[in-house]
Order: structure tokens, then sequence, then C-alpha cells
């Protein structure tokens, strides 16, 4: 359980952050959703520690991530993983290179264990045989599946992942979404997706969490994200009149 | 005048992170050899080409200008040794070398920085700047001495090739003038300064890599200043070391 306590952040002048406060669940997809620019990137980079905050603190499962220094916070950042919205693989490495970075880094298993997990990671992400293609070399879809290959290679307890299927093609992205939902489920991960395409949050999402401004405008769950009174959600949810028709729709059937 | 401060502060707190904790030794080793080919190995053929031509030049040169009579052929030796070993191999390699390895290490950390590869290796854990730079400076500091070494033979045996083939000096008076009145310390002097260039062309490269933000044309611009600053630091450490070593 990772634990988000009241914390705002701002760049000079610009408030982007201010008190969110956010429970996201082990075992559960979470979502933070909100329109671009509402401040979702800075806050999963606050809550990974590629920002620092202003104010407020981050726990996870109860140890205080913020008021640790940079060294203790390694020990955490061993059980993290994450999705980069570019997918920010290592372009010097293959790609079997890349989910073997975080073993040869941090475990003390044997060439062969660790050979073992990646070939495991890689059939779990559907890449079996890639292993020494480098990044250029294949798509885009394929760059995702390895950086979640990479990021579940150290069995994290949290994921993060920024935007996992944007630029995707919907059956690649729904692809990628099952994924991310098989191996929360399977591992009981703390997964936390940062999203704005409302296909997967109905999809995947278990929690919801939408940010407006900066500002924690709504949370739920993804029956109640279709049948809330809340305006600004609503025109985030449906926002064209088709949308909003399908909405009236559900609001009769309730 | 803060700006430079503000470098100042950023560059220090970046060597520190470089050298405090570093990850497992095993892994450093083969990413030294690693720099140690893309920084030394590779730039063997132009420092070679270089010396090469320096030292047929400072030849004919010194020739062409104590034609007199008054001054001993010798001196032709003499001061191509001098040339070579005082400034040539050290100071004008290492501002080559700025250009070539220095604009290469800070495109290459760069490009890493925006594509949030240093952000990942910080999420797995790793000190993406002990990571990325220490095998770097480690490799300069072995490597580039050598190329010096070289840059020196190169060039002294040039001079010898090039006055002995047009005639403007016999080789033995060639090499009674490079061994005149020669102090091996200078040759100390020389190598002291390569080390504390090829530290500043890689840890200042890192640096304006590795403080990247935006996009493809900044990493431009952070490989334009690294080449920069590290010309400029050259010469001032240049002056500095030779005030302190050789007077
Ligand atoms: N490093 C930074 N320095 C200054 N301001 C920043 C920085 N990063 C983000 N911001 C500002 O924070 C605000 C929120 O940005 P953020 O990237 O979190 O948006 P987002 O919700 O992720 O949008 P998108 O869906 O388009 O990715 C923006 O106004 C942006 O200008
Ligand atoms: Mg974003």
């Amino acid at each position: 359980m990772i634990q988000v306590k009241d914390i705002s952040k701002s760049f000079e002048s610009n408030d982007v952050l201010k008190n969110i406060t956010i429970d996201f669940h082990p075992g559960k997809v979470n979502f933070i959703i909100g329109r671009s620019g509402s401040g979702k990137s800075v806050l999963t980079k606050c809550i990974v520690g590629l920002m620092e905050v202003n104010k407020g603190e981050i726990l996870f499962d109860g140890r205080n991530f913020t008021a640790m220094d940079r060294w203790d916070r390694r020990g955490i950042r061993q059980e993290m993983g994450m999705l980069f919205q570019g997918s920010a693989l290592f372009d010097s490495m293959t790609v079997e290179e890349n989910v073997m970075f975080p073993l040869k880094m941090y475990s003390n298993m044997t060439k062969q264990e660790m050979q073992a997990r990646v070939d495991f990671c890689l059939e779990r992400v559907n890449l079996s045989g890639k292993n020494k293609l480098f990044p250029s070399e294949i798509s885009g879809g394929m760059q995702k599946r390895t950086g979640i290959a990479r990021a579940i290679s150290m069995n994290p307890k949290y994921l993060f992942c920024d935007e996992p299927n944007s630029g995707l093609d919907p059956e690649t992205a729904i692809v990628i979404d099952n994924l991310i939902k098989e191996i929360t489920y399977e591992f009981n991960i703390t997964t936390v997706v940062v999203s704005h395409d409302m296909n997967s949050v109905i999809e995947i999402g278990d929690f919801i969490n939408f940010i407006y401004k900066g500002e924690m405008c709504w949370q739920g769950d993804r029956s109640q994200i279709l049948r809330s009174d809340n305006d600004i959600l609503n025109n985030f949810v449906f926002p064209s009149e088709f949308m909003k028709e399908i909405k009236d729709v559900l609001r009769r059937e309730r | 005048m803060t700006n430079i401060y503000r470098h100042i502060g950023r560059y220090t707190l970046m060597l520190v992170n470089v050298f405090t904790r570093p990850e497992k030794r095993k892994l450093y080793r083969k990413l030294i050899i690693d720099e140690i080919d893309k920084i030394g190995i590779q730039s063997l053929g132009i420092v070679a080409l270089l010396a090469l031509f320096m030292g047929a030049v400072v030849t004919l040169q010194t020739a062409a200008n104590i034609d007199s009579g008054w001054i001993p052929k010798w001196t032709i030796g003499f001061t191509t040794r001098q040339t070579m070993i005082l400034e040539f191999s050290s100071t004008i390699v290492c501002l080559i070398l700025s250009g070539k390895v220095g604009s290469n290490i800070a495109s290459e950390i760069g490009t890493m920085r925006i594509t949030e590869q240093i952000d990942a290796m910080d999420i797995i854990g790793v000190n993406s700047a002990s990571y990325l730079v220490l095998p770097k400076i480690i490799a300069s500091i072995i490597i580039f001495p050598f190329l010096v070494i070289i840059a020196m033979a190169c060039g002294i045996t040039a001079g010898a090739l090039i006055g002995t083939s047009t005639g403007v000096i016999s080789l033995t008076d060639y090499e009674y003038g490079l061994t005149y009145s020669f102090e091996p310390f200078q040759v100390s002097y020389t190598l002291i300064k390569s080390v504390v260039f090829a530290f500043i062309i890689t840890s200042v490269s890192s640096y304006h890599g590795y403080y990247t933000k935006g996009g493809a044309l900044e990493v431009g611009q952070s490989s334009t200043r690294a080449v920069v600053y590290s010309i400029i630091l050259i010469m001032i450490s240049n002056y500095i070391l030779t005030q302190l070593l050789l007077l």
C-alpha cells in the first residue's frame, strides 16, 4: 500500500499539485487520470522520488519515503518498477540486457538464474526470441513491453506506468492493459497507472483518482465513474455529444 | 555571475555523487575497459596523425628560422623536443581530445537524460552519476598519459625523418639536440598535466550532459558547452600547473 498524504508541489510560482491525498492499494490497478497538464506526471515523479515535494509525505507500506535520504531510498527503489512514457530503454543494450540490468545490479543470482529470470519475463510479455535485438530494432509496442519486462524483472512490490498505451493502436493497447492487470493480480503488486485513455480506465481500473488542475477532484471505482454526478469528471469522461448520450442511457438504466 | 556559482555548486554535487557509494566493483571493470576503447584507442589515429605533422612542421620552421649560422644546427632537435614534450603532447592534444571526446560524452549522457534513461536508472536504485561518469573518468586518467607519450614519440620521430630527408639537419645533430640539457622531470610535468586535463574533459563534459534539460536541441547545446568549458578550464589549469611545477 502506498499512502500519499497531503502533498503539494510547485515550480517557482506555478502550483502544480495542491494538497493531494491518495491511497494506492496492493493487488489492484490504481489509476491517476486527468486532463493534459493537470499534474499527473509530476505527481508520479513525486511519488517515486524523481522530484521532491514541497509539503506532505509519501509512505510505502508505512515507511516514510519522503523523510529518507537518497541512500535509504535505494532500498525501496529496488522494490519499485517503472514503465516510462517513452519506454526509456537503455539504447546501448539489447532487449535482454535491458531486462537483466536491474538483476545484475542488485540480485545475487548466478548467470544461469538471471538468464532464466530474463527469459521468464520476456515470455510473460510475449517477447521470447527477441533477446538479442536492440531497442532501435523493435516496434514501439515491443519497446513498451520490454519496458514492462524490465520493470517486473526484480519482482517489484510497486509498479508505476506512465501512459502505458499512448501512441499504440487500440488492439496493442488492450494487450498491454491486460498484461498490466494480470501481473498486478498474479504477483499482488501495488500498481499505479497514469492515463487519459478512458478505454483502459474502464477496462482495468480498480480504483480511479481524477485530478483537475492539480487538485484531487474525484475518487472512486470504475462502476462509479460512469454514474457520477461530478460535472468536471463527466466532462472529462464524456467529452463529446455522442458520449453524453451514452451517459444518459446509463443514467436511465440506473 | 550567480550562474557560475550555480555551475560550480552542481558540478561539485555531481562529483560527490560520482565518488560516493559506487555500484559493485565487478560491474565497473567491463565499463572501464569499454570506455578505454571508446575514449583512448579510438582517438589513437588522430593523435598520432596530428603529432606526426606537428613534429615535422616544428622541425622545418625552426630550420627556416636559424639560417644565420650563429645558432647551431642541433637547436632544431632541441626545439622540436621541447615543443613536443612541454606543450604539444599534453595541452594541444588534450584540447583536440576535448573536442572529440568531450562532445561525445556530453551528447551521450545528455541523450540518456532527455529520453529518461537516467531516471530509469535512478528508479532501479542505481547511482546513475557514478555508474555513468566514474568509468569515463577512470578510463581517461589511465589512457590519456599513453596517448601523450605516443604523441611525443610520433612528433620527435617525424621531426627526425623530415629533418634528415630534407637535409636541413643531420641525424647526429638532431640527436644531440634531443638530449641537450634534457630534464626527465619535463616528461613527468606533461604526464601530470595530461591526467589533470583528462579529469577536466570527462568530468566537465559529463556534467553538461547529466544536467541537460529539454530535447535534441539542448543536447547539441550541452555538447558545445562541454567543449567550450573544457577548453577554458584546460587553459587556466595549464597556466596554474606550469607555474606550480616548472618554476
Ligand atoms: N520540470 C518542470 N519544471 C517546471 N514546470 C514543470 C515541470 N514539469 C512539469 N511542469 C509543469 O507542471 C504542470 C503539470 O505537468 P504534467 O507533466 O504533470 O502534466 P500531465 O498531467 O502529466 O499532462 P500530460 O497528460 O500532457 O502528460 C505543467 O503546467 C507543467 O508546465
Ligand atoms: Mg504526463
